[in-house]
Parts: structure tokens; C-alpha cells; sequence
């Protein structure tokens, strides 16, 4: 089985047990989200709408390419690969 | 904007010299936001967190840059890529207000994750007026004492 070395960033490690990087499996970039939100609760749905679509506030990063410029949650993933979740982070004085 | 009484209050180690990378980066982009975040080390149960380093981003907003930020994903990967290289983390963002005092607003709130540190800075044609922190706890933010 193809296993994807998934990176969480900070403010979602609270799901994670504190872990900064999780390994699962997966042969695309959406079944490993569902796999990750399988062993985590509450994670799912910080990452997916309940249209099971990546949430516009999350990006996500295949080795160095954003997912989105990609095949999005189809594109396929190789062992070793390394996926990163960086949460979008936006505001401003108004 | 409040906490529990009996509660201290969460912490931002600040080094001096991080901060006045961030306001040259500041006093540069205005009167447009300017935007990036804070690497460091987390203190435990959500105690605040020690910043270590500062990175730079591009702020993406067009529309309305003068009071809005969208900080560059690309930019954002290539800070967590830094940080863990250092053995380090992502412990928060930064960014500025022109000419607005350096209080989350509602879209600061809004669009805001728990568990980092936003530090923000007051901007004016002067340059940087005032320096404040913030966590999110729950719905709502929480200033952090700042320490250098």
C-alpha cells in the first residue's frame, strides 16, 4: 500500500495528538485525507466540506506543488510522498 | 478581547531584533498591509509561544491591500520548509494595520486559527505607532503580554 508522510501544521496538531507529521495510506491525495480523517477525529472536517470538497481555506502541497494546479483530491500519490497542509491565512485592519 | 479572571495571560517572546525586521518590513509596504509569519518554539498548554525568526510574504489581496491581507501559500510552504529545517515551527503570522490601531478586526478574527500568535503592528506615514499580540481562545482574541 502507497504511504503518504502527511505534515500537519500547528494549529491543527491538536487533532493529531501534538504530531507534527503522520504517515497514511492512500493512492490519491483525496483518499488520504479520508484515511487521515479516519484515524483523527475532527480533522475531516477542518479539510473537507461535507460535499467531501477541499475547503477554500486550505491548501494543500504534493512534494512542492499546491494541489490546486495539480489534479486537486485526484491526483495520485507515490510512496514516500510527502503531503503538506498549510492553512490559508488571510485578515486585515478592516 | 477579554480573559478569565485568575487566568495568566499568554505569553509572546519577542526578540528586539525581530521586531525591527518586521517594522522596516512594515514601514516599506505602506500604506499597504504588509504580511508574513513567526517561527519559534510553542510554550505548553497554549502558554504563548518564543519567536526565533520572522519570515517575509507577499500579501496576494489586489483588491484591497490597503486594509486586507491574503498571505501567498507559496510563501507560507516555503516558511514551514525553513522552520522545520531549524527544527523550529510556524508559531504564528504577522502583519500590519495602515493608519488603523493594532486590534484583530472582525475579518482578522474570522479568519484566524487557535493555537498561533498574531502579532500586529499600527502603521502610520511616522512609521509603526504600536505593537500588540494576540491569540485566538475559542471565538475570541486574547492579548499576549509581550516579552523582548
Amino acid at each position: 500500500m502507497t504511504q503518504t508522510t502527511v505534515r500537519i501544521p500547528t494549529p491543527l496538531r491538536s487533532f493529531t495528538d501534538g504530531a507534527d507529521q503522520v504517515c497514511i495510506s492512500g493512492s490519491t491525495v483525496g483518499q488520504v485525507l479520508l484515511a487521515l480523517a479516519e484515524r483523527y477525529e475532527g480533522i475531516g472536517a477542518r479539510l473537507l466540506d461535507d460535499d467531501g470538497a477541499l475547503r477554500p481555506f486550505v491548501n494543500l502541497f504534493l512534494g512542492p506543488d499546491d494541489i490546486r494546479r495539480l489534479d486537486g483530491l485526484a491526483t495520485p500519490v507515490t510512496d514516500g510522498a510527502v503531503l503538506s497542509i498549510i492553512p490559508a491565512v488571510a485578515g486585515g485592519a478592516a | 478581547m477579554s480573559r478569565a479572571s485568575g487566568t495568566p495571560p499568554p505569553v509572546s517572546g519577542l526578540p528586539a531584533d525581530v521586531v525591527d525586521r518586521i517594522d522596516s518590513w512594515v514601514v516599506a509596504a505602506y500604506p499597504h498591509e504588509a504580511c508574513g509569519l513567526l517561527i519559534g518554539t510553542r510554550r505548553p498548554d497554549d502558554g504563548g509561544s518564543d519567536v526565533v525568526d520572522a519570515f517575509h510574504a507577499r500579501n496576494l489581496n489586489e483588491e484591497r491591500p490597503g486594509d486586507r491581507y491574503q498571505l501567498d501559500p507559496v510563501d507560507h510552504f516555503a516558511a514551514e520548509g525553513q522552520a522545520r529545517a531549524a527544527g523550529l515551527e510556524v508559531i504564528g503570522v504577522w502583519h500590519s494595520h495602515p493608519d488603523h490601531p493594532a486590534q484583530p478586526s472582525e475579518t482578522d478574527r474570522s479568519a484566524a486559527w487557535e493555537g498561533w500568535s498574531y502579532l500586529i503592528m499600527s502603521v502610520t506615514p511616522e512609521g509603526v505607532t504600536e505593537t500588540r499580540s494576540w491569540r485566538l481562545r475559542g471565538e475570541a482574541f486574547i492579548e499576549e503580554v509581550i516579552e523582548p
